[in-house]
């Protein structure tokens, strides 16, 4: 049973291909997503983390999913020499952790409820289990980002997780005002790693890092990337063929 | 004895996990890398220079092109945080997209790279049979991006 939903202004779809799925089974996982929207919307004036930065919560109030993900964040932050902070001016924007925790967090309920074979994505991350309707493993495709309609890569992948973070182009006159830091020469990455949650956060971090992020994938074990430059070529980290056949 | 020795550990212990708490929460202001990042980056750019160039070109209009000046799009909601382009129109063709706002994942410019640099191989990206059970892309923002900026082209009609 395949459903779409739009969460947090982002397409979501769940796939779930065993016997005995239900509709409720899967609206379960959407509501999760629109919980964790509430919870953690830096956009939402009612959410819990923009009451921290109107500082109308102190740590002590916080809820218990709050902690976990700024413990999570804490550790990112350590775990990529600092690169990905979620304390930017003074202000605590957990977003580019949340989505795949929420991705991550939402195959969890199906893997709970005892399903083998799904996959849970949000807006290009995608958290894949076992294998699709035809018994095989899924089709991933990597999607272009000069041309959004087109795919540039197909990996299968089963039991893993794939998300990736970039910019978009629309042509040379387009620019970013705030990506005086950023590499210009990148137009996005692809991280598969053993869950969304992982591929997310180390795909946010590599992106940041413009052509050094590639290394940085090749250099983490149990990940593999694809980086995609604006000149449309891409690089390859050296296990990421595994996945093409 | 050995009861009360057990006691006074436990709380040492407790008060050395409040003073590191503590410390580490002192320094909270001062996070190392975040103080890098440009302040400007937290406001939107609005790059008057740029926008404000348009009005002064020799215009020539076509049919159904879109009317010289610059217009603002609508601000999207893109999860990793909002987008707002300002399309520049210049002889009825769009000249430039300006972010005004842009979701930043460049949270600081602390990244080292001490680790070995590897020889990776490199491709040029080419078109697949879009046979696929589902697609991983960044295609969140491009489609803000887009109702933005369908958004301000539709003031430009």
């Amino acid at each position: 049973m395949k459903k779409q939903a739009v969460i947090m202004g982002m397409p979501s779809v769940i796939n779930v291909v065993d016997v005995g799925v239900t509709e409720e089974d899967i609206n379960e996982v959407f509501s999760y997503f629109h919980y964790i929207d509430k919870k953690f919307s830096t956009y939402k004036k009612d959410s819990e983390v923009s009451r921290i930065n109107r500082g109308e919560l102190k740590e002590w109030d916080y809820s218990l999913e709050m902690i976990k993900i700024l413990k999570l964040s804490e550790e990112t932050k350590k775990e990529t020499n600092g690169y990905f902070d979620i304390n930017f001016n003074g202000i605590l924007d957990p977003s580019g952790l949340v989505k795949g925790y929420a991705v991550f967090q939402g195959a969890e309920i199906l893997r709970k409820k005892g399903f083998l074979n799904y996959f849970v994505e949000i807006a290009g991350d995608i958290q894949i289990q076992g294998k699709n309707e035809k018994r095989e493993s899924w089709k991933v495709g990597i999607q272009n980002p000069f041309n959004v309609d087109e795919i540039i890569k197909i990996v299968k992948l089963s039991n893993k997780g794939i998300a990736t973070s970039g910019n978009y182009l629309r042509g040379t006159h387009i620019y970013n005002p705030k990506s005086g830091k950023f590499a210009e020469d990148v137009a996005g990455i692809t991280v598969i790693g053993k869950n969304v949650y992982e591929a997310d956060r180390f795909a946010t971090a590599a992106f940041a890092m413009g052509e050094e992020g590639i290394k940085f994938i090749e250099n983490l074990k149990g990940f593999e990337g694809y980086m995609i430059k604006k000149d449309k070529k891409a690089i390859l980290t050296s296990g990421f063929e595994e996945y093409l056949n | 004895m050995k009861k009360y020795l057990q006691i006074t550990i436990v709380l040492g212990i407790f008060a050395i996990l409040i003073f590191f708490r503590q410390v580490k929460g002192n320094n909270k202001p001062v996070v190392v890398g975040s103080q890098n990042n440009n302040p400007a980056s937290s406001q939107p750019n609005s790059n008057p220079l740029k926008s404000s160039g348009s009005q002064n070109t020799p215009t020539q209009t076509l049919q159904g092109a879109y009317k010289d000046g610059s217009y603002l799009g609508s601000v999207q909601d893109a999860f990793y945080g909002n987008i707002q382009v300002q399309a520049v129109i210049k002889g009825g063709k769009i000249t430039d997209v300006i972010f005004l706002q842009y979701p930043n994942d460049n949270r600081t410019s602390q990244y080292v790279n001490s680790q070995a640099d590897p020889m990776l191989k490199q491709e040029a990206i080419q078109a697949q049979s879009a046979q696929v059970d589902i697609v991983s892309g960044a295609s969140a923002s491009s489609q803000a991006f887009q109702a933005s900026l369908a958004d301000a082209l539709s003031q430009a009609k």
